[in-house]
């Protein structure tokens, strides 16, 4: 027995050590990997510790400008919430679209796929310049509300938090979508035909059965939302247009405006820290519901 | 429980009857159920047989409310039930795969029911554990459904779906997951609940020996009507029909004409008395179960030569291949042990006297 254990163990440990004659197969990747997304890194850590906008000497007071300005600090905390709105949003319509998935004839399934798909087919500018003529003062909201006579005046949803929340939740819709939806289809129908046959209402059902067997595919779906609308740099102009300030403009202006290269690096580490500690909490909670 | 069977102290549930009343079903212009009747007595097994499109699946799934059927009705206890949601028909559903919720341990599958039905924490709890102790596992409360075997998931299933006490059991394919040995023990199982808590039961199979084993009547299906209803041994020993005589057990067809003085001349070479009138120089097929075929080692009038080809011991009993003249193959059973003429010379086949032998008509 204890024996067999050991063997088995040494046999574990002889299968991870890779033998010479493999590495080579290993090395393009790990190259590609090195050279494309661990030296691009480096260089930002090391851009970020330089003190001035001509990297002339290094020092923490880029740092220090941005961690100690209420302003910055406002723009990142504005960024993340943008971020957490945005995944709300989308997390409400992709659990009421898929529960029409999960009612869905296979027919209707791939229609309603290609339906998600196709916005992707259209370029973001392409997309977010539509939600200018939709809610702009002339626009598809206001004029629809005059004529409901719900306001007596036109309004614009422009450079307003709303209007880019509606506007990034429509845009980034498909990434919550696709996951969400790849996990909801794999659940068994039979498990919904039980709960309602033990007498279970259907939000019970929703509740007990459904949302906690889609959390792997609503947890990828939160995380993906959540990294590309705090990173929208396109959606977050055009639509919030100067009035309405994020990350990614701030670190727009720094590099290729005012040229104060170690500066945009500390936004940029600041945005990539935040984002990924907002995904790790995404990712912990996706985990405890589950188990 | 104020829509459940009635409860009596031990937690045990009596079954009320179901009536099933002109039931049609189509899906789309194909019809699965067509003009379905049938009245299950409180505290019966009734088996739903059929081969796969026969509509049991169907039938099943109008009964659980799953479906809507086109037409008829459906009463559980005298009830109608067909406006009501599956939750309150005062039905019990296993499910062929059980359908257990795997993120949920088989204590909370068993009381999801009355959790589900806003019980009391700790009402929920005790039946829970009362219903783990009466399939027999109560050691394995804890453990989630991927963690236990079929046998035993299939259990957590039964003792879900008894825990909010239905006056109705039904049961899809429950055995068709599940090994051979341990296929025989469940049936007991199964067969040990119902006893103990009198349970109305709805089985639907395509196995005809899960069927005979289990139920009290056997209803055998075709392209959605009921063919045959009876007792099993009834179904076994008189089919009304050529489909019925070979869907259930195993059996052989032997050609033949009605001759004028009645009885039957077989193609093979035999004359058999008919088991019912039949009007001379008709052609027939005549069934005969393999167990209850003779073998001989002389000619008679009443017996076809034969010999034969192959022998297959099954344990118990010893299955035979015979070639009768003409080609046609016979099979026969025999105990291993019985007394017999040797195999490898000519042989003649009789048929058992008292046996049922059923005839059909040719074109049936």
């Amino acid at each position: 027995m204890t024996a067999a254990a050991s063997d088995l163990r040494a046999g574990a440990v002889a299968r991870l050590r890779l033998s010479p004659p493999e590495w080579p197969l290993v090395a393009p990747l790990g190259l590609i990997f090195v050279g494309f997304f661990l030296a691009p890194l480096a260089l930002l850590v090391w851009t970020s510790m330089h003190a001035d906008a001509e990297m002339t000497r290094l020092g923490p007071e880029s740092w220090m400008r941005f961690l100690g300005d209420p302003f910055y600090l406002k723009v990142a905390a504005d960024t993340l919430l943008l971020g957490l709105k945005t995944v709300a949003l989308t997390l409400v319509l992709g659990v009421a679209i898929g529960l029409i998935f999960l009612e869905a004839s296979p027919a209707q399934r791939t229609a309603l796929l290609f339906i998600i798909i196709l916005p992707l087919l259209l370029s973001v500018v392409v997309r977010t310049f539509a939600w200018i003529v939709i809610l702009g003062s002339e626009g598809v909201v206001s004029n629809a509300a005059l004529a409901l006579g719900l306001t007596s005046a036109p309004f614009s949803l422009l450079q307003t938090e709303l209007g880019l929340i509606i506007s990034l939740a429509q845009i980034e819709l498909p990434l919550m979508l696709l996951p969400l939806l790849s996990v909801m289809g794999r659940i068994d129908p039979n498990l919904l035909d039980a709960s309602r046959a033990l007498g279970a209402s259907r939000w019970r059902t929703l509740w007990r059965v459904i949302l906690p067997l889609s959390a792997p595919g609503l947890t990828a779906g939160c995380l993906l939302v959540f990294a590309s609308s705090t990173a929208a740099f396109i959606s977050q102009s055009v639509i919030g247009g100067g009035r309405l300030i994020y990350m990614p403009l701030v670190i727009w202006q720094q590099s290729i405006v005012v040229y104060n290269w170690p500066f945009a690096a500390v936004v940029s580490l600041c945005l990539l820290i935040s984002v990924l500690g907002v995904i790790g909490v995404i990712h912990w909670l996706g985990r405890r519901v589950r188990a | 429980m104020a829509d459940g069977g009635a409860v009596t102290e031990a937690g045990a549930t009596h079954g009320v009857s179901l009536e099933v009343d002109a039931v049609s079903h189509e899906f789309g212009a194909y019809r699965a159920l067509d003009d379905v009747s049938l009245r299950v007595e409180p505290g019966e097994v009734m088996a739903l047989l059929g081969p796969s499109g026969c509509g049991k699946t169907t039938l099943l799934r109008v009964i659980a409310g799953f479906l809507a059927q086109s037409r008829g009705a459906v009463s559980v206890g005298g009830v109608r039930v067909d406006r009501l949601p599956p939750g309150r028909r005062n039905i019990g559903i296993v499910f062929q795969n059980y359908a257990l919720f795997p993120h949920l341990t088989a204590a909370q599958n068993v009381g999801y029911g009355l959790a589900a039905r806003g019980a009391a924490r700790a009402e929920i709890a005790r039946r829970t554990r009362q219903f783990l102790e009466v399939v027999r596992m109560e050691a394995y409360a804890e453990r989630l459904p991927r963690e236990l075997s079929g046998g035993q998931q299939q259990r957590i299933a039964l003792a879900r779906a008894l825990c909010v006490s239905p006056g109705v059991l039904l049961l899809d394919e429950p055995f068709a997951a599940l090994d051979k040995n341990l296929r025989l023990d469940m049936q007991i199982e199964i067969k040990r609940l119902q006893r103990r808590f009198g349970l109305t039961a709805i089985l639907v199979t395509h196995d005809q020996e899960e069927a005979m084993s289990v139920a009290d009547r056997v209803a055998v299906m075709r392209g959605g009507r009921i063919e045959q209803l009876g007792p099993p041994a009834d179904v076994y020993d008189r089919p009304e029909t050529l489909f019925v005589n070979n869907f259930i057990g195993s059996t052989n067809l032997l050609p033949g004409a009605v001759a004028a003085d009645g009885s039957v001349r077989l193609a093979a070479g035999a004359t058999v008395a008919p088991p019912r009138p039949a009007p001379a120089g008709a052609r027939v097929v005549v069934s005969v179960r393999p167990e209850d075929v003779t073998l001989h080692d002389a000619p008679a009038p009443d017996r076809f030569p034969a010999r034969c080809r192959l022998s297959l011991p099954l344990g118990a009993v010893t299955v035979l291949d015979l070639e009768a003249e003409g080609g046609a193959a016979v099979k026969v059973v025999r105990l291993r042990s019985a007394e017999g003429p040797t195999l490898d010379g000519p042989l003649w086949c009789g048929v058992r006297e008292g046996a049922r032998v059923s005839m059909f008509a040719e074109d049936s």
